[in-house]
């Protein structure tokens, strides 16, 4: 099966961040969502797979053509929206549409009316008198209507109303039912990423510090409500990314669970009250505290 | 968030929605219609294909199994894990057996199932 997008060895240094060593591939039909906080290197990595920027060292394959070399042929299959690219304020959506039209020979009109519909856009309002909202929409109905095969999406959700944010999920679970379509977005809100994505790449600092499967990727940590006092050898099991306590609570945070570890903890004194998985956030925020190490 | 997908589906299997042999719908549609990922329906399948309540045939997709007696082997099963649960928690309160007993006497007072009518207490 082709790759939606393959890269390797990736670097890209500015004078305040660098991205390092990234090495991270796609595989086409599914649905990866890029974690990390802010400035953690998730939109550097987007606008490199756009080829807007050209790595310093390594390779960037997208849909099997080479960047920067077949840049052209790439660009056309692939859509991208980020929150800091600009519509014509004085200008309809419909203006839009149809230079869209013009440009892209993939784009379907009827998909677009049904997301104006879905949207609940108006299509002959000027842009200049849509919120915030509704001019992330547009966005992405521009970008999805043309039918790229991979989508890159920098923050589509972030800013959005909750009943905004739910109409643009839906229309990112559509693009699903194609199985030729992939997608890349990147999100500080987890729960996105949590409900939507098949895989989770997790960059921190410009490091990539894990990409797994979600299912497993949530499988392997635990957090455990454990009774009894903290041994001190504690901290220099590899699996636990933090312990806590309060009184003769303590909490433990289990970055690779296996089913011996309560059996292991009952010997070393501290007996296990609850095992719980944890959502992705609770991971998330876990690691960075962690130091970034997942 | 498999779990989530996993209910549903017995849910649906036990309220006699989907019935044995009916066909599923692909993991994709069912991914794009609850709005969920596609390794999430993947492993809810794989899960359910365990506990022999679906069965897939290599390239014709899944089916609600034949024997409906697998819905309630699941639900058997939760049970077990709730008694298990109760019991955990009356060791920790220091309950005497038949203090628990009584306990469980209430509960089932209180929420006049068909089970305090039906069956007598089976261990």
């Amino acid at each position: 099966m082709m790759a939606a997008f393959a890269v390797s060895g990736l670097c890209k240094r500015y004078p305040h961040f660098a991205l390092q060593e990234v090495t991270l591939s796609l595989t086409e039909g599914e649905v990866m969502g890029l974690v990390g906080v802010n400035g953690a290197g998730k939109t550097t990595l987007l606008r490199l797979l756009t080829g807007i920027a050209a790595a310093d060292a390594g390779s960037v394959e997208v849909l099997g053509h080479r960047l920067p070399q077949a840049q052209v042929t790439a660009k056309r299959e692939i859509g991208f929206a980020s929150e800091d690219m600009r519509l014509y304020r004085s200008q309809s959506l419909d203006w839009h549409i149809a230079m869209m039209r013009r440009i892209y020979p993939g784009w379907d009109d009827a998909y677009a009316a049904s997301l104006v519909h879905r949207f609940d856009l108006r299509p002959q309002q000027t842009l200049g008198g849509y919120s915030h909202g509704q001019r992330v929409k547009a966005l992405l109905l521009l970008c999805l209507a043309r039918r790229p095969r991979l989508l890159l999406l920098d923050e589509p959700t972030t800013g959005l109303d909750p009943v905004a944010r739910a109409e643009v999920l839906e229309a990112l679970a559509d693009v699903l039912r194609d199985e030729r379509r992939s997608v890349l977005f990147s999100s500080h809100n987890s729960h996105d990423v949590e409900q939507l994505a098949d895989r989770i790449a997790f960059l921190h600092g410009g490091r990539l510090i894990a990409h797994a499967d979600k299912e497993r990727f949530l499988d392997d940590w635990r957090r455990l409500l454990c009774l009894g006092s903290v041994p001190p050898a504690l901290s220099s099991w590899p699996e636990l990314a933090q312990v806590r306590h309060a009184g003769s609570q303590v909490e433990v945070k289990v970055r690779r669970w296996s089913e011996d570890l309560p059996a292991r903890l009952s010997a070393a004194g501290l007996s296990v009250q609850r095992v719980d998985p944890m959502s992705l956030e609770d991971i998330f925020v876990t690691s960075v505290r962690a130091g970034g190490v997942a | 968030m498999y779990q989530q997908i996993v209910d549903q589906i017995t849910a649906r299997v036990m309220a006699g929605d989907w019935l044995p042999g009916q066909a599923l719908p692909s993991i994709r549609e069912l991914a794009a219609d609850s709005g969920v990922s596609v390794i999430t329906v993947k492993r809810a399948y794989e899960e359910l294909e365990r506990a022999g309540l679906i069965a897939t045939r290599q390239g014709k997709g899944s089916v609600v199994a034949e024997q409906p007696e697998q819905a309630r082997a699941l639900l058997v099963d939760a049970l077990t894990q709730s008694l298990a649960a109760a019991v955990a928690h009356a060791t920790r309160l220091g309950l005497t057996r038949p203090a628990l007993h009584a306990r469980l006497e209430q509960v089932l007072d209180a929420s006049e199932t068909p089970a305090t009518h039906h069956e007598g207490p089976k261990s």
